[in-house]
């Protein structure tokens, strides 16, 4: 049993994805969309963290991160970036989605 | 001729999750009509509005982070960013567009439109206005 989560918001401005990562379980996916993308960049304090979630996986949407230029270079180490189609592959992989909001 | 005041537009989101960045800069191309002293602040997530290279393809969202490069054309020349917000989210100033405009007082020539400035000259800049807008 595992879930996929998905961030929308900016770790910058709320605590969104920083709860998420509190809340994330070995085995669950953690997907960053729209403004969640910037969570997923190195050289900040949240970077560590993500760094540090354990048997947690990581990925990003590449439209987003793509739209907010951001080079896939700048990503955290193991952060994937996948397409629509990815999403909704990750999706059907997972008992369950939670979205935080 | 009326009185010019100082105004400031203080930018604080991040394009394209929410509204308010392009809102902001439709009332600066609305504002910028009125020959007034315009200036823009971009602080905490709103610095991401000036990345370079941003392409919206794959969303099917307006990519408007070129309308900024326009701004000079209408006086609109002065963009204070915080050096602080750049940093907490791992960014530099090599990280912005390229923004310039044409000094008419000083020969035409091409200059920097981009000012980097730290948290406390942010606030003076703040405190030196006759009207703030914030988005």
């Amino acid at each position: 049993m595992s879930t996929l989560h998905t961030v929308n918001k900016s770790p910058f401005a709320t605590t969104t994805l920083a709860s998420c990562l509190n809340h994330a379980l070995e085995g669950d996916a953690i997907l960053l969309i729209e403004d969640g993308v910037y969570g997923g960049v190195v050289g900040t304090e949240l970077a560590k963290a993500l760094a540090a979630a354990k048997g947690v996986s990581l990925y990003v949407l590449s439209g987003d991160l793509t739209a907010r230029g951001i080079d896939t270079a700048r990503l955290v180490k193991g952060m994937k970036p996948i397409d629509y189609a990815g999403f909704v592959a990750l999706a059907t992989e997972h008992d369950r989605a939670q979205a935080w909001l | 001729m009326s009185e010019i005041k100082k105004f400031l537009y203080v930018n604080r989101k991040a394009p394209y999750g929410t509204i308010y960045a392009l809102e902001s800069l439709e009332v600066v191309l609305i504002g910028a009509a009125f020959d007034q002293d315009v200036s823009l602040a971009f602080l905490d997530d709103g610095v991401f509005q000036l990345l370079k290279k941003q392409d919206t393809a794959g969303i099917g969202v307006k990519n408007f982070s070129p309308t900024f490069r326009a701004l000079g054309d209408y006086d609109v020349t002065k963009f204070y960013v915080e050096q602080e917000s750049l940093t907490e989210r791992g960014l530099t100033a090599d990280d912005l567009m390229d923004i310039t405009y044409e000094d008419e007082d000083d020969d035409y020539e091409e200059k920097p439109s981009i000012r980097v400035v730290n948290r406390d000259e942010m606030a003076a800049i703040m405190g030196d206005q006759d009207v703030v807008l914030s988005f």
